[in-house]
């Protein structure tokens, strides 16, 4: 896994945002960026080469699942990794999620040890 | 006058009223169900400001009494529940920001002080085998001298920062209180809207109204799988994932 990786995290709350670049950091990825939801998101995503996405669900603006969509959609990020990182809890929002193309999804709160379990099997996928 | 009293006024007037009609005294019964009109509007009147009074204390109630001065001036410049509730958010996140500043100020101290530790303990170790020099011990001395003194210092900075952070925890107190107030005043304006039911049910009786009310469409019960924040009460759902292990196992099952 390349540590150098470019990384942007989207999440509304400054604080979770930098409890992920934290979590991140110790794991050591320190290339990372911020926006705080997906219509700030996927203007940065399209502009600069990030080599993964960390997104909240929740946010005022463009959603998690609405940028996971556009990402999906749009012919030079579709195969962007996508790690989901949200406190919505439902059955059928995981599972919309999947459908929509997820590489991982994690739920608040969670643990650095999830977090890092989650981005260490997305990109042993990625890799193989 | 109590609900009953107005009752036996109506009685009251409405048998003058027959006995005026019998008696073929149409000028008085005129006067007589004006005076029932009167009656009718007073009991409307003194229920709409009962409630207007209960609805007025409600609002002036909820102001916050938080115990030091410094808190209730600032509470008090604070006129309504979303800036309350703006107000939760902001002690929250600079609690959180005051914490993690503290933390990353720390870690590097305790990962400095586990470094040189570790350091010292292999160089102490080839001294316990009897494999070092006296040059090498003399340096050695000199190091262990040296980084007794830091420990000491960092690690009374370790223990300022995590009382710092114990500290910055006093935030639970203050968004508590406000909190606290704002589920009162919810309450309070659930209860005057529960009021506000009855009086309106209250004034049809009085006023003889009936209501034709058309039969409500039944709610609709497709799903909504649009975002809904963390769910408070996991264990009384059964439409939710209890924690990650659930999730695992559900992203599994879709072949994940």
């Amino acid at each position: 896994m390349n540590k150098n990786m470019k990384i942007l995290i989207v999440d509304d709350f400054s604080t979770m945002r930098r409890i992920i670049k934290n979590l991140l950091r110790d794991l050591g990825f320190t290339n990372t960026q911020e926006a705080d939801d997906g219509s700030s998101a996927l203007p940065l995503l399209k502009s600069s080469d990030f080599d993964f996405l960390i997104t909240d669900w929740n946010m005022p603006g463009m959603t998690g699942i609405d940028l996971l969509k556009a990402v999906r959609s749009d012919e030079k990020l579709q195969s962007l990794p996508v790690l989901m990182v949200t406190a919505e809890a439902k059955r059928e929002q995981i599972i919309e999620a999947a459908q929509a193309g997820v590489n991982g999804y994690v739920v608040k709160p969670f643990t650095a040890q999830a977090l890092k379990e989650k981005i260490e099997k997305i990109f042993e996928r990625v890799d193989a | 006058m109590t609900e009953q009293a107005h009752q036996e006024n109506l009685v009251e007037y409405a048998k003058t009223l027959v006995e005026q009609l019998e008696s073929g005294d149409a000028k008085e019964a005129m006067q007589t169900i004006a005076s029932l009109h009167q009656q009718r509007d007073h009991i409307l009147f003194q229920e709409v400001g009962k409630l207007t009074r209960s609805l007025h204390e409600s609002i002036k109630n909820f102001a916050i009494d938080a115990g030091n001065s410094r808190v209730q001036e600032e509470m008090s410049r604070m006129q309504d529940a979303s800036e309350r509730l703006n107000y939760v958010i902001d002690k929250t996140e600079q609690a959180a920001n005051r914490t993690m500043d503290l933390v990353e100020q720390t870690m590097p101290v305790s990962s400095d002080l586990r470094a040189s530790a570790s350091g010292l303990k292999s160089e102490w170790d080839r001294l316990m085998r009897r494999e070092m020099s006296a040059e090498e011990f003399r340096s050695l001395t000199r190091k262990i001298d040296s980084f007794l003194a830091s420990a000491v210092d960092e690690s009374a900075r370790i223990d300022s920062n995590l009382s710092d952070i114990m500290l910055a925890q006093d935030y639970q107190d203050l968004t508590g209180q406000v909190i606290k107030r704002v589920i009162q005043l919810v309450k309070e304006v659930e209860d005057s809207l529960v009021g506000l039911v009855a009086m309106a049910s209250n004034i049809d009786q009085l006023t003889g109204v009936k209501h034709e009310f058309t039969e409500k469409a039944p709610v609709s019960v497709e799903k909504d799988i649009g975002p809904e924040g963390p769910v408070i009460n996991p264990d009384k759902r059964d439409d939710v994932v209890s924690g990650q292990d659930d999730v695992d196992a559900l992203l599994s099952s879709l072949g994940f």
